[in-house]
């Protein structure tokens, strides 16, 4: 894997949620009740068993502790940074119900993951080789997740990965004030350390290994190739410099540098979570006029409150009601967009026709679906570009796997981790009854 | 990995960490969970001529906001048929054949120790812990604490035992007396393989002030109860190390009192334990807590070398000695990390008043705002009581200081005139 420059635009973030001490640690970890049957752990999509690693974290069972989430969820260590607490086991604590502030489970989860990381500590060992093997393709989480679960089986795995950066959107996506790229690609080499993931970078498949030739390298095989590329307006000016898909931007911004310096506004189109992350990335990069465009009204956003919440005090603007018609340049340069205002039906406001200036406009209204890309195996079914497959994993061909975004339709990284997970269970189950 | 396996009493268990005889040890299902749950070994409920229980059994001290710090009971022993608890003993047995399976008994005469004591070998049990030491109800029929303040009445009573029973005996220990080491000696005179404390403390847990009855209340009145859970770990350790530390004592210890975590586990075994029960935390967290009780054990094992539990079963009990053979002359005093205090003062009022008056006001404000306070170190007799009210771990430090003084304890002062410092912080 190539190594990470040191100068790359994210490395100017520092944690949006900074890392407990002892101190602050050991008072919220008294501070859990130790519930039982807890919500908390039904609302973590792996199901970590949340006061149970708290506890072992009072008791001052630290690896122990780190031992609990990562049986879970081997990429708890990311996912104490990155997954959206507030929707998830910290909404559902217990405490909010008696009007107490919730317990901080994403920084607790931080900070046993963080010392065994410190330590050093592997906790698995690769099961004794069955001689089956299985391919996956993607090397995001949903793939990792499953390649860890599938080593601890003892089946031999490959992963095929189209880009040289591991991870998938975990290293490039992820906003770098919740996880730089860098940690995202220890937790990989973490991973890997249990030992025979192999893994091949730059193959694009199925146009540079046909799924002919991957079934025949292997017993079963786990798709998890994630969303497609940025989904563009297909409006007038949308060639002009200074206009980019928002998750391609950012990964730009995450691996390598993008040059803001110059820019006056930048203009952020949409109102999901990659729109809310762009205009934070640009205020924090020291962008002074950061405006979203969004179709709706705040109420409807599609993106947390939370998130939206921080990125107004951070100094963000907004345009409500708002549709992009076309783009405006100057030397090639983008310099404004061309709006209309809708109404409360989302529908065209007549003569509501203006611009508004921008040299950089971001476009975060979503991503494509990868789910053709299978169309040459026969029984994958795909609906809306999703991939189809069961609660477990399977889709409709024996042996064919898959899980993550390419199948929820875009999630969070822990989604992600339960579905690779539970389709490793799945894979060896069909392993084990003689499959293929 | 280090290895957990214990022989107490010469019952071998997998991990140290039994459940004490109590409602988590009721039933056979309930013992079955447990099992499951990764606990070494069991003393099942007290069995004998079963009682009639009243309703409302147990209290709790609430104490700055946490409940159960300590707790307290008046139940008796099984209210179940025997039929059905030896039933039920022999099936946890034979599904569990490696862990421990202890059976408490408390009777009367001769004859029924006797019959109770074949009948618990017949199910399966793999030693018997005879109870002495219930401090409510069964003592006013002549039972439990009242055969265990009686050295001659125990004594009589577990020889009775080891003539009938062929697996090791238990006798579990009243913390009811005085001293505890007369009552050891006459177990281990009476032939004892092991001794099991401490059972439940004499104790009224509260009063209602709304109905003005004590606690728990059972249709207006209430009587005393047994006292247990963390709160009285102490005790329990004193009498642990009481007995580990006495010449005259040689049977294997199995600790009870207090225990909720592997450290609290951890002090029972240094001091002479080779085994732990615990009772009031499973009753407040469930059996679920043997998880990192194990783990955190083994963790500290694997960080300090130890690779064996005896190697440490009773290594703090060398360093537990009299008043009298402390070195004297050994000076402590209190040093602040400015760094980490946040202002609260609470040790400054400590040493004010509960102390020897040298923390003082700081005079000024640190660059985050906070005023620290200062300890006057010529003055600082080392108590440690700054220490315990800091909120803050590692801000207060007790560090030693070289007085140029070579040790000397009160014994060598009065026996050949060792010097003495000078006292400090009396303000003569
Ligand atoms: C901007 C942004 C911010 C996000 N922030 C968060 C967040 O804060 N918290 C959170 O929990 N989630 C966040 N998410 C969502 C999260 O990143 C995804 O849900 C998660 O990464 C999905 O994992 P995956 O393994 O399914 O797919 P991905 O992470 O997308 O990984 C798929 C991998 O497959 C590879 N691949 C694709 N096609 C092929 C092919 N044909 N051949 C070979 N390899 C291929 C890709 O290169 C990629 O490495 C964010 C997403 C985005 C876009
Ligand atoms: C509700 C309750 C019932 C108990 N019943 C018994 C009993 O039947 N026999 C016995 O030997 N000890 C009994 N005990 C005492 C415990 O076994 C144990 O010795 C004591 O509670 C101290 O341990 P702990 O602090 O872990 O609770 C009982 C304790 C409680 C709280
Ligand atoms: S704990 Fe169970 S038995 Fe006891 S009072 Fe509550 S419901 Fe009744």
């Amino acid at each position: 894997m190539p190594a990470l420059p040191a100068d790359r635009s994210e490395a100017v973030f520092a944690d949006f949620k900074p890392a407990l001490d002892d101190n602050q640690a050991r008072v919220e970890a008294h501070r859990c009740l130790y519930c039982h049957d807890a919500p908390c752990i039904r609302a973590c999509p792996t199901s970590i068993d949340i006061p149970g690693f708290i506890r072992k974290i009072a008791t001052g069972n630290l690896t122990g502790s780190a031992r609990t989430i990562f049986e879970s969820n081997v990429l708890g260590m990311s996912c104490a940074r990155v997954c959206p607490v507030e929707v998830l086991c910290v909404g559902d604590c217990v405490y909010n119900h008696m009007g107490v502030p919730p317990i901080q489970i994403g920084k607790l989860q931080r900070y046993a993951t963080d010392h065994a990381y410190r330590q050093g500590t592997r906790f698995w060992q690769a099961g004794p080789d069955t001689g089956r093997s299985v391919g996956l393709v993607g090397a995001g989480p949903a793939s990792l997740a499953c390649a860890h679960r599938l080593r601890r089986f003892g089946h031999a795995v490959t992963i095929y990965e189209a880009r040289e950066v591991l991870g998938g959107l975990n290293s490039t996506g992820i906003a770098p004030y919740k996880m730089p790229a860098d940690r995202a690609i220890e937790e990989v080499d973490w991973v890997r350390s249990i030992g025979g993931i192999e893994v091949q970078t730059g193959v694009n498949v199925p146009t540079d290994l046909g799924w002919a030739e991957l079934e025949q390298r292997h017993d079963a095989l786990f798709i998890g190739i994630g969303l497609g590329p940025d989904s563009r307006l297909q409006a007038r000016g949308e060639h002009l410099q200074g206009i980019h898909g928002a998750v391609d931007w950012i990964e730009r911004m995450k691996l390598g540098k993008v040059d803001v310096s110059k820019v006056q506004t930048a203009v952020v189109i949409g109102g999901g979570n990659t729109a809310i992350d762009a205009v934070r990335e640009l205020l924090g990069l020291g962008v002074s006029y950061v405006k979203l465009l969004y179709r709706g009204v705040e109420a409807g956003m599609p993106g947390y409150a939370h998130e939206w919440a921080s990125a107004k005090k951070e100094g963000a603007r907004v345009v409500w009601r708002v549709q992009p018609l076309g783009f405006e340049g100057h030397g090639g340069r983008v310099t404004a967009v061309r709006c209309m205002r809708l109404d409360r039906n989302k529908q065209p406001i007549e003569g509501s026709e203006h611009t508004i200036a921008a040299d950089l406009v971001l476009l975060a209204i979503g991503q494509g679906k990868l789910g053709g890309l299978v169309s040459g195996l026969d029984g994958v079914q795909v609906e809306g570009g999703r991939i189809v497959a069961d609660a477990a994993g399977a889709t409709g061909r024996p042996g064919v796997y898959a899980g993550g975004d390419c199948v929820n339709g875009g999630q969070e990284v822990v989604n992600a981790v339960a579905m690779g997970r539970d389709a490793a269970v799945a894979i060896h189950s069909f392993l084990s009854a003689g499959g293929r | 990995m280090a290895d957990l396996t214990t022989t107490c009493a010469g019952i071998t268990s997998p991990n140290p960490f039994w459940l004490a005889s109590a409602p988590p040890t009721n039933s056979g299902e309930q013992v079955l969970r447990a099992f499951d749950a990764g606990w070494g070994g069991a003393v099942w409920k007290t069995l004998g001529q079963p009682i009639q229980n009243v309703s409302s059994r147990f209290g709790a001290i609430q104490y700055r906001g946490v409940g159960g710090v300590g707790f307290n009971n008046i139940e008796l022993i099984t209210d179940r048929p025997l039929e059905a608890n030896f039933r039920e003993i022999a099936e946890v047995k034979k599904r569990w054949p490696k862990n421990a399976l202890v059976v408490s008994l408390m009777v009367e005469s001769r004859e029924e120790w006797k019959e109770i004591i074949a009948r618990s070998e017949d199910a399966g049990a793999d030693g018997l812990e005879l109870n002495f030491g219930c401090p409510h109800g069964m003592c006013e029929r002549g039972m439990g604490s009242a055969v265990g303040q009686e050295p001659v009445v125990n004594e009589r009573i577990t020889s009775w035992a080891k003539e009938f029973a062929t697996k090791p005996v238990l006798v579990k220990l009243t913390p009811n007396v005085g001293d505890i080491v007369p009552h050891g000696l006459a177990a281990q005179k009476g032939g004892a393989d092991g001794v099991s404390l401490i059972n439940t403390i004499k104790s009224i847990i509260g009063v209602d002030l709304d109905s003005l009855t004590p606690r728990p209340m059972v249709g207006g009145r209430s009587t005393n109860g047994g006292y247990c859970g963390a709160a009285v770990r102490p005790i329990a350790l004193h009498m642990v190390a009481a007995l580990a530390r006495d010449p005259r004592f040689r049977l294997p210890i199995s600790g009870i009192g207090g225990i909720t975590d592997w450290r609290d586990a951890l002090e029972f075994l240094l001091l002479g334990s080779s085994s732990v029960q615990v009772c009031t935390e499973v009753m407040l967290r469930g059996y679920r807590i043997v998880e990192d009780m194990i783990e955190g054990l083994e963790g500290w094992m694997d960080a300090r070398g130890f690779e064996r539990l005896d190697q440490l079963v009773g290594r703090s009990v060398p360093a537990f000695t009299e008043w009298g053979e402390l070195d004297l002359n050994y000076e402590i005093v209190a040093k602040i990390d400015a760094d980490k205090c946040i202002g609260c003062q609470l040790c400054m009022v400590a040493c004010h008043d509960g102390a020897h008056q040298c923390i003082h006001p700081g005079t000024e404000l640190t660059a985050a705002g906070v005023r620290v306070p200062v300890v006057d170190e010529a003055e600082c007799v080392g108590c440690n009581l700054c220490q315990i009210v800091c909120p803050v771990q590692g801000c207060i430090t007790m560090a030693q200081v070289d007085n140029g003084f070579a040790p000397a304890t009160w014994n060598e002062h009065v026996g050949h005139g060792a010097t003495l410092r000078p006292k400090k912080g009396s303000h003569g």
